[in-house]
């Protein structure tokens, strides 16, 4: 069944997308003192943000659309399992805080601009430092996609059938980001996040207070739930997979390309370490926001879309709004979370762009491009990956983009060894490091190929039960908690063995890694980015 | 010119950030439906207190480690 059109909600979220162009437009003039035809220019906007920006850019960044509609999609299917959100990106901060200020640091020093940019200067590996690149890339391509499902269920909740407006969209999208780089995004997610901020604020005290209250909200969650044999609280086979969920989630996030990309914009260590204090409040938000899929349940919602077995439950939100809120408002929040995509799927362009560009064109195919070479490689492969997103959404079914992202945290795990571990130490032997990626790899795709879901029989979950295994069971665990430890299991027991066979270059030394501040002079213009 | 932190020992202020994360990492803890405030049972205010938990113990160590001027 599809919605009547609705022609005052897709007027005002069709002022707030182009109000947003202009903008992303205008960014290009921000704040710029030189060219931006560098990788530290167009990918890193100078590394020049400070708190306040910073702040907007890695929340816009970490809590993407895609977050707004399927965490509540997930309690509204789900129950209380779904609420792993909160303690995932509660446990990312104090987990994450001391290596990014780190990894800030070496990178501020050597110039990298990427995860595999350090990895190859700390193991002296072009092989470990093309995996994690890969891996990287890998990741992230279906997390832009899914970024696509977000202003999708928008659209078809407007009474929008057609793929036009995503094209239209990204096409926008694409545009800005060539000309403006990084600064396109920062500072999109100003309007951005101010919006998404308004719109749960108004969402938690007003559809509650149309319901009746927050008990009646978890009495008829409790009760629709129960009668599907799900329930408000977790069951005690589901303790292991929810705290392991949650903290492989946290382990996994800042090794995204586009996290990475996030830290390493911003002015200082200190910017750093004080943020971590500070993006806590998008997990307040984040919180808020899982909540509305029991408030779904309870103003009996009905997904749009999707089919009779398999429902699609990441419209609920939007049905909700549609159902609860006056038009002009819904519609005001339907922008919110259209831009809500546009930023997230902007950086996680770049930043996989950029990988491309530093780590497998320059070293593989063209060692001698100048910089403006590599960042215009970068922005054409930017280019070249949001429309692929957008083709990859309308070419394949729905459901396949999401249990790709189920499966991105679970790949994107098995670059902690050489990356976080290399902030602290040398002890590890490269080729190790790049076994015990195979061996990671391996495992977790082949545990991921035999997780089957209610739809498909491969490739269901990143939850895997042990009953696959023959154990009698009700239990699950995040996949990629296995993988890992496998990975620096093969990786801490070949290391001594490797010993005599010759150690990688170390290019970073101690104090590196320490380094406080950025130099008070921005970067003359021309600098090259080193990389050797 | 940049400025180094001459290297230090690590403050024991930094095991504060243990707290969230245990805190909210064993469900054993916090699955329970009562006390409920306002209709919200017990497990799912208890994680967004540790919201404000997190950001508090991350701000404080960031205070006490952050490099001098």
């Amino acid at each position: 069944m599809i919605p009547p059109f609705n022609g005052l909600e897709f007027g005002i979220v069709v002022a707030m997308f182009a109000v947003v162009t202009v903008l992303g437009f205008m960014a290009t003039r921000w704040n710029r003192t030189t060219s931006l035809a560098s990788v530290e220019e167009w990918g890193l906007g100078g590394r020049r943000f400070g708190t306040v920006v910073s702040w907007f850019l890695i929340g816009g960044d970490l809590y993407t659309a895609y977050t707004f509609v399927a965490v509540p999609a997930l309690l509204f299917g789900v129950g209380a399992t779904g609420f792993f959100a909160v303690p995932y990106t509660i446990a990312v901060f104090p987990l994450v805080m001391f290596p990014a200020a780190r990894m800030w640091s070496v990178c501020h020093e050597h110039g990298y601009a990427t995860a595999a940019d350090f990895v190859r200067g700390r193991h002296g590996s072009a092989l470990l430092a093309l995996l994690v690149a890969i891996t990287g890339i890998a990741a992230t391509i279906p997390y832009i996609a899914l970024q696509l499902t977000g202003i999708k269920a928008v659209l078809e909740v407007m009474g929008i059938g057609g793929d036009w407006p995503l094209w239209i969209a990204f096409a926008a999208l694409a545009a800005y980001t060539w000309t403006s780089g990084l600064r396109a995004p920062a500072l999109i997610a100003f309007v951005k996040d101010i919006l998404i901020y308004i719109m749960v604020l108004v969402a938690v005290i007003y559809i509650p207070y149309k319901l009746g209250g927050y008990n009646v909200i978890f009495d008829r969650a409790q009760s629709t739930l129960t009668s599907q044999g799900l329930g408000t609280l977790l069951t005690g086979s589901q303790y292991l997979g929810y705290s392991t969920l949650a903290l492989g989630s946290a382990l996994a996030l800042f090794l995204y390309p586009h996290a990475v990309t996030g830290v390493l914009a911003t002015r200082s260590r200190t910017v750093v370490k004080k943020n971590m204090s500070l993006l806590p409040a998008y997990s307040l938000m984040l919180g808020f926001i899982a909540l509305l899929g029991y408030m779904a349940i309870a103003a009996h919602v009905t997904p749009v879309g999707g089919t009779a077995k398999a429902p699609d439950t990441t419209t609920i939100v939007p049905v909700l709004f549609n159902s609860q809120f006056p038009h002009w408002f819904a519609g005001v929040a339907f922008g919110a979370i259209t831009i809500g995509a546009l930023v997230p799927a902007a950086i996680m362009g770049i930043s996989a762009a950029n990988t491309f560009a530093r780590d497998i064109y320059r070293p593989y195919f063209r060692p001698r491009a100048s910089d403006r070479e590599e960042s215009l490689v970068s922005q054409i492969v930017s280019v070249i990956l949001k429309l692929g997103a957008v083709g990859v959404i309308v070419a394949l079914k729905l459901s396949f983009a999401i249990e790709l992202q189920l499966i991105g945290g679970v790949i994107v795990i098995q670059i902690l060894p050489p990356l976080v571990l290399g902030l602290y130490t040398r002890w590890y032997h490269r080729w190790a490091l790049a076994a015990g990626w195979v061996v990671g790899m391996g495992l977790s795709v082949y545990m991921l190929y035999i997780t089957p879901s209610k739809t498909s029989a491969h490739f269901g979950s990143a939850s895997f039960a042990f009953s696959s295994w023959g154990f009698d069971t009700k239990m699950t665990i995040w996949t990629g908690i296995i993988g890992v430890l496998a990975n620096l299991i093969v990786a801490t027991a070949l290391t001594p063995l490797l010993r005599r066979l010759p150690q990688g270059q170390d290019e970073t030394s101690p104090a590196d890694y320490e380094e406080a501040e950025a130099p008070p002079m921005p970067l003359e213009p021309g600098r090259a980015p080193r990389v050797t | 010119m940049r400025t180094r932190t001459p290297s230090r020992r690590r403050h024991p202020i930094v095991l504060l950030l243990l707290l969230p994360l245990v805190a909210v990492l064993v469900p054993e803890f916090y699955n329970f439906a009562h006390p409920s405030i306002g209709g919200m049972p017990f497990f799912y205010w208890w994680q967004l207190l540790w919201v404000a938990g997190v950001a508090v113990c991350t701000g404080i160590v960031y205070l006490a480690t952050r490099s001098p001027r």
